[in-house]
């Protein structure tokens, strides 16, 4: 049974599986990069939903309020998506440095490339 | 002198840290190759000295606790050095610091002087990393290290001289990121069901928990994503390809620490937290670690055995040897584990030593293919007779490290009752016999190619760090209070499930 | 100078000449009396310090280090080791003194070479002689071996390099698949690797397990060249001629025998042995490796090949005492690995001789060559009377007690394959030396006389030492009750 109070989680293992996919049946480096982002937002937003507690406010103490949402998973994203962009920064970079080698970011071609060089 | 040592002692696990950080800005500041070798060296040499004073205080009074800014545990961030992780740093630290010796002078040959600077500001970052994912006490934090040192060793890859080092890095970079991702994944599970990031508290809280589907959910995840930053067999696609298209001082520092740290988070995590020698279903996981460790062994060496370029076929050769560490891990008994961190330690020093002898060839022959070997046993004496110890030793030939490693890796298979294993892992010995031999044969009987120029020897700021390495290889295959003692101290701590 | 002391020296004492003959690498004359002189010194050593402590009962001894906790690099000399030391020792000296000949007339490359990795081999021989447990032997083990390839792969072409394959892959790989999985074993059943007299194993391992313990350890040890672990040994003939003699007829095969011959009396002791039967199976390996490997030896025309094959027969005679575990055997096997050593590397050296003088390898070449050849020939003929076993040679002892001792454990067969033996070795070791002196030289020698004249005896430092030996053998057939005497301090 299909417990609907959880959609978030459903929500992030779509993500991922998506992510995932793109990852492995795309060849398009970009794409690849861009399944490896979905990836990666999905398990942010895991943790952001872990941290959200029913009914909670902002973890700002304030007359009115008893029940207040985790903080802590929020922070550690920040950590995360720092990293996430770190990573595609790199990535992109290397694409770029991979498109002025190769001409393209096409795995299959940039593989028949390297794969003429072997033989040559 | 005194002053400061009082200033700093009591910081020591934190200075592991924040000095290599702080150095690694400074290189991209001061931006001379020879001035920022200089800082890269001062830093890493006393973070191993650091590392030394630190391994002498876990044994003389026990596990140190540094508590960051002073926030108590378990909220606050936690280093946490206990003898487990003091080796693996003593080891990081140690093959950081000996492999800058060889840096200058090999990788003048493949990066632009300009752009040396960078190399060892990401060196030093990725020095951070490492030396941060062993020190801390704190689950995310290792997620993060681990990033970091990934981070910096996909930059580090990419420095290699071929085009082929971008594709190497990128697909390292798609696992890698795929890896890490899983660990937080991991560690976000473990979080929701006990509330608590600090390893101690979390083994504790998971104690009481129990085995849940999140946990077991849990452990996968993170044994699937170390699974690749380890690269256990069959996912260690990506390392072949970063090994032999890194720029040849890389893959001696990256082979021989960043495979070491992530086994010493696997051993972390099954053993300090999820216990699996006590309470998980440890069965099911010691087979499956079991059957990929031997594939490891198998698979990875006879790979190598068919390989045309050394690198690659080192490379290869790690693979396999990853499979030991595995299969240590696997007996989860005493012996084994301690086969498990001997080699860890073992491995990284002859692995080392070995791919700075290619970083030697490479320098004076321009190619680490097979055919580059040809007489190398007279053109390059010194150099090729580091490759046949250190060959020797990955063999485990008897007063080398690798003998060590495989005598508690058969006396922990044999204990756990598993003969075959035993049996395997000293055939799969006899592969890694067959694949140095080739290059042997090759360097002392083939002669080189009609009209090939005059080489000389390696310049001797290659040839002393090489030296050092294999030269430890046989120091530590005779004098084992270090590695085994350490090592078998700290099985025994995990067994007994402390941390 | 203490026994104790003197062990270790003995051990160590082989890379002094390692020191020399690098330091006078380019005076060879200089460099040969390097390795001379370490070789006397060596045997003054072994023979004038070890050996009156051993006879009078001592076991000198010293550890150097303890690798991890229970396992020592240990030495400790009891007869076994000390009549192994002796004659590798010994025989050294011979074979220095032969290699310069050989080297020299034969106009070899890498002579410096060859004299470094011998006295490293040498060194090894002695460390396994000497070892005070499993470990220790291990590790000297493949020293030799490891130092022995190279002089394997000596001539460098694709023959030699394919041998040295065969070499390597042979003894390492049985070495670290059965002989590592036994000392493992071995050590976790007793806690201990140390050859104790009476066995350590008589209590900890019992039944099936005995018997796959004690074939770890038979196969294990390449080195003995029990079938089917031979071939090794007929491939490393390729290597220089004192290689094969005292190498591959001495040195290297007898530490394989050695080995097994010790774990039998020390680790499981022969009255395990002999209550259990788990050493049966054994006798019937080494029986079949005898019969075997002296009929392919019937067939070899090249002679050092079929001397490599009359070696693998007699080394199982040294098993086969092993496995009977009767203290006549285990005398006969200690006695036989003296008698087979004279014997053995006289026929090598003469082989050598041979070749140097005359450039025949085949022994369809021989013909009349014994009358341009007298002390060689002469020599060839006592070093196959000691081989088969007759008197007046050494060799007709150590037969004898392995008889005596087939005979204690009512192994009736076992009588009858030594014979047998025998009567093969008789069969592939007498036209060698009929062919030479009573075959007339072939008639195109006569058509051309220049040739024939050509050939003479080989230089007198080729000559000599298979003289020697061979006399050795006769003098030993006179003092084997010596040997005796300090070999049953062994057994009860």
């Amino acid at each position: 049974m299909i417990e609907w109070g959880l959609y978030n989680y459903w929500v992030v293992i779509f993500l991922m599986m998506t992510g995932l996919y793109v990852v492995i049946a795309r060849g398009n480096l970009i794409k690849k990069i861009i399944g490896l982002n979905i990836f990666q937002v999905s398990v942010i937003m895991f943790y952001v939903s872990m941290g959200k507690v029913r009914g909670g406010t902002a973890p700002i103490e304030a007359a009115g309020f008893e029940v207040y949402s985790n903080p802590l998973p929020h922070v550690l994203m920040l950590t995360a998506i720092v990293v996430g962009v770190a990573t595609s920064a790199l990535a992109l970079a290397l694409v770029v440095r991979i498109k002025e080698t190769y001409g393209t970011i096409e795995e299959d071609e940039i593989r028949r490339i390297e794969a003429d060089e072997d033989a040559s | 002198m005194e002053g400061l040592w009082a200033l700093i002692s009591d910081d020591l696990p934190a200075l592991q840290i924040a000095v290599p950080l702080l150095a690694a800005t400074l290189c991209v500041l001061i931006r001379r190759p020879t001035a920022a070798w200089a800082v890269a060296m001062v830093v890493a040499w006393s973070s191993f000295a650091n590392a030394g004073v630190l391994l002498h205080r876990v044994l003389t009074t026990g596990t140190i606790s540094y508590v960051e800014g002073g926030w108590p545990v378990p909220w606050g961030i936690e280093l946490r050095i206990d003898l487990l992780n003091a080796l693996v740093l003593l080891v990081v630290t140690g093959i950081c610091a000996i492999v800058l010796l060889a840096a200058p002078r090999s990788i003048d040959a493949e990066i632009p002087r300009d752009k040396q600077y960078l190399f060892y500001a990401v060196y030093l970052l990725c020095m951070t990393g490492l030396a941060g994912m062993t020190v801390t006490g704190d689950a995310f934090n290792i997620f993060v290290f681990l990033e970091i040192s990934s981070l910096s060793s996909y930059a580090l890859v990419s420095q290699g001289r071929t085009p082929r080092a971008l594709t190497a890095a990128i697909q390292y970079l798609v696992m890698g990121t795929i890896g890490g991702t899983f660990i937080l994944l991991g560690i976000g599970m473990l979080y929701m069901v006990t509330g608590t990031l600090n390893i101690v508290d979390l083994a504790n809280q998971l104690a009481l928990v129990g085995p849940n589907r999140t946990v077991m959910v849990a452990a996968a995840c993170i044994a699937m994503g170390v699974g690749i930053k380890l690269a256990v067999f069959p996912l260690h696609i990506w390392l072949p390809n970063a090994y032999t298209y890194a720029p040849a001082i890389v893959t001696a520092f990256i082979a021989a620490t960043s495979t070491k740290v992530a086994y010493y988070v696997l051993v972390r995590f099954a053993f300090s937290i999820f216990r699996i020698n006590q309470t998980f279903d440890g069965a099911h996981s010691s087979a499956i670690a079991m059957m990929l460790g031997i594939a490891a062994m198998f698979a990875g060496s006879l790979v190598a055995i068919y390989q045309d370029d050394v690198k690659r076929m080192l490379a290869y050769s790690s693979v396999a040897q990853i499979g030991y560490m595995i299969l240590g891990l696997s007996f989860a008994n005493e012996y084994g584990l301690t086969g498990g961190l001997v080699h860890l330690f073992n491995h990284a020093i002859m692995k080392c030593g070995l791919f700075l002898v290619l970083a030697c060839v490479l320098l004076r022959m321009g190619s680490t293919r097979l055919s580059a070997f040809a007489g190398l046993g007279r053109r390059m004496p010194l150099t090729f007779a580091a490759f046949v110890l250190g060959g020797l030793s990955l063999v485990g030939v008897p007063l080398t490290v690798g003998f060590v490693s495989k005598w508690y890796l058969v006396l922990g298979a044999l204990e756990a009752g598993l003969w075959p294993v035993a049996v395997l892992i000293l055939l799969s010995s006899i592969l890694a016999l067959v694949y140095i031999w080739r290059v042997v044969e090759v360097g002392y009987f083939k002669a080189p190619p009609e009209g090939a120029d005059a080489i000389t020897e390696a310049p001797f700021s290659m040839l002393l760090p090489t030296w050092i390495l294999i030269g430890s290889t046989l120091v530590f295959g005779v004098w084992t209070s270090l590695s085994v003692g350490v090592a078998s101290a700290a099985a025994r701590m995990l067994i007994g499930g402390g941390s | 100078m203490t026994a104790a002391t003197a062990v270790g020296l003995a051990v160590a004492w082989p890379l002094i000449a390692v020191a020399l003959i690098v330091v006078f690498q380019r005076w060879p004359n200089l460099r040969e009396a390097g390795t001379l002189l370490t070789g006397g010194s060596l045997f003054a050593i072994v023979a004038g310090v070890i050996l009156p402590e051993v006879e009078a009962g001592g076991r000198p001894g010293m550890v150097l280090c303890e690798v991890v906790p229970g396992l020592r690099l240990a030495f400790e000399v009891e007869p076994l080791g000390m009549i192994f030391g002796l004659v590798a020792s010994g025989l050294w000296i011979v074979t220095s003194f032969y290699s310069i000949g050989y080297m020299r007339g034969h106009h070899e490359k890498n002579q410096t070479r060859f004299y470094i990795c011998f006295a490293i081999a040498i060194s090894g021989a002695l460390g396994v002689a000497f070892a005070a447990n499993v470990f220790t032997l291990f590790v000297f083990y493949e020293l030799i071996t490891l130092s022995t390839f190279p002089l394997v792969t000596h001539s460098g072409t694709e023959e030699a390099r394919n041998a040295g394959r065969m070499y390597l892959g042979i003894l390492m790989g049985t070495s670290i698949a059965f002989l590592l999985l036994a000392m493992v074993w071995t050590w976790l059943a007793t806690g201990t690797t140390d050859f104790t007299p009476g066995g350590i194993l008589a209590g900890k391992v019992d039944g099936p397990q005995l018997m796959i313990l004690l074939a770890l350890y038979a196969f294990g040890t390449g080195k003995a060249a029990l079938m089917p672990f031979h071939r090794w040994l007929p491939a490393a003939m390729v290597a220089p001629t004192p290689v094969s003699a005292l190498l591959h007829a001495v040195a290297v095969v007898k530490a394989g025998v050695f080995t097994i011959l010790k774990v039998v009396v020390y680790v499981f002791g022969i009255d395990l042995l002999a209550t259990t039967g788990a050493g049966r199976w054994l006798t019937w390996v080494a029986a079949f490796t005898i019969i075997a490997a002296s009929c392919v030896a019937l067939g070899k025309d090249n002679l050092k090949a079929r001397l490599a094959y009359s070696t693998i027969s007699q080394l199982s005679y040294i098993v086969l005492g092993a496995a009977l575990a009767t203290s006549a055997g285990v005398i006969g096997g200690g006695m036989h690995i003296v008698m087979h050593a004279f014997g053995k590397i006289t026929l090598f050296f003469c082989a050598g001789a041979i070749m140097v003088g005359a450039h025949k390898t085949e022994v369809s070449e021989l013909d009349g060559l014994g009358r341009r050849m007298p002390f060689t020939f002469g020599a060839f003929l006592l070093g196959s009377l000691s081989v088969i076993g007759l008197p007046p040679m050494g060799g007709s002892w150590s037969k004898w007690f392995l008889m005596l001792s087939a005979a204690e454990a009512h192994q009736w067969v076992m009588m009858v394959v030594l014979m047998v033996s025998s009567l093969l070795s008789i069969g592939y070791l007498m036209p060698v030396v009929v062919r030479g002196f009573f075959r007339p030289a072939p008639a195109d020698a006569h058509d051309d006389r220049h040739s024939a004249t050509g050939i003479h005896e080989a230089p007198l430092l080729c000559v000599l030492p298979p003289v020697v030996t061979a006399v050795g053998g006769i003098v030993l057939f006179f003092y084997a009750g010596d040997i005796w005497s300090l070999l049953s301090g062994v057994v009860p």
